[in-house]
């Protein structure tokens, strides 16, 4: 399937923010991916055309993304 | 003596009871009564409202009316009365209501002002219409997001940089005639009204600085204690940062505390060609 420009780029988020749980402790690592995952199926329903609205899901990931990945965060609930 | 003392004090608080009344009545006048005779004077605002926890809801404009005669002269006051009474959940960002923080930036019937300095046009019937900020990112309603106008106010390192110790060692002296020179750029509050009414800084908001930013690169530019001059010069010499303004001074027109970024800007093109 081609994805569009917009679906590779929440593709690449959440990759992104996958990638950066590996950076957490060994014992919090499950609740990181539990987050993440959550965030995502939450918008799950967004309409695919409605692009207005997934962007601004995008830069609000993105912004999540850089608080959570800072080191000095090591569980969240 | 006694009696001297006694009778002033019987004058004093006589005075002070014919003054009460007086005053308490004013202050009331600035409020909120006294309006009974009065016939109401309904003026209805359209304001943006767009609410980031359902984004999959389209932006609207929703109408309130509220009557002028109980409410105070600006835009700012209307603001905070349809919050007071009509809708809690509409947000806006407010601190000083007297243009001196500049956090009530926002697009009034088309120009871009602080809410603060903008009476409520009472001639005209038609509604007064509110957005954000134009070409900005909306946190909620009103509320435009600025991180990357601050991010750019950051890159121009606003703040005294030098490496020579002062003459007598406590502070940092000025000639009147240099002082002068930064009259009309030290008041300049960064409301971000003028970066973005400026349709080059819609197109290139990421690289090029923007009319206010480049106002307060011309004011560490000119001050005559700063000693990296040069160094803030070369920072600038590259197509976007700078050379984006058009001269459309759009910038000019909205500035809200009436200063000229679009005359900063050209002195600092001027300054860059001529080398001085």
């Amino acid at each position: 399937m081609r994805l569009s420009g917009l679906q590779k780029e929440v593709l690449a988020l959440y990759r992104q923010c996958l990638r950066e749980c590996r950076k957490k402790p060994q014992n919090t690592r499950a609740h990181f991916e539990k987050f993440v995952r959550d965030e995502f199926s939450r918008n799950i329903a967004v309409e695919k055309r409605d692009f207005a609205a997934i962007e601004f899901l995008l830069r609000k990931g993105h912004r999540q993304l850089d608080v959570y990945s800072s080191p000095g965060i090591k569980d969240i609930r | 003596m006694a009696a001297l003392r006694s009778s002033t004090r019987v004058l004093s608080s006589s005075t002070r009871a014919a003054f009460r009344p007086s005053a308490v009545f004013s202050r009331s006048m600035a409020s909120v009564s006294e309006t009974t005779e009065q016939q109401p004077k309904i003026k209805s605002f359209q304001i943006y409202r767009w609410n980031p926890d359902t984004p999959t809801e389209k932006p609207k404009l929703q109408t309130y009316s509220i009557d002028l005669n109980k409410t105070g002269p600006m835009i700012l006051d209307a603001l905070i009365k349809i919050k007071n009474e009509q809708d809690p959940s509409l947000t806006f960002r407010r601190s000083c209501r007297e243009g001196i923080c500049g956090s009530c930036a926002m697009n009034i019937n088309g120009q871009n002002t602080l809410a603060c300095l903008c009476r409520i046009p009472a001639e005209s019937s038609s509604d007064v219409k509110i957005y954000p900020l134009p070409h900005t990112y909306v946190v909620k309603d009103l509320v435009p997001d600025l991180t990357h106008f601050y991010k750019q106010y950051k890159s121009i390192q606003p703040y005294l940089q030098r490496d020579t110790p002062a003459e007598d060692g406590k502070e940092y002296r000025q000639s009147k005639a240099d002082r002068k020179k930064l009259d009309g750029l030290y008041e300049c509050i960064l409301c971000a009204c003028c970066s973005t009414s400026c349709p080059s800084y819609w197109w290139n908001s990421e690289e090029y600085l923007g009319p206010a930013i480049l106002l307060q690169s011309y004011r560490w530019l000119i001050d005559s204690r700063d000693e990296r001059t040069e160094a803030r010069k070369s920072k600038l010499e590259n197509s976007m940062s700078l050379y984006r303004c058009h001269t459309i001074l759009n910038c000019t027109r909205a500035c809200p505390k009436g200063l000229n970024p679009g005359k900063a800007i050209a002195e600092i093109k001027k300054q860059m060609s001529l080398g001085s």
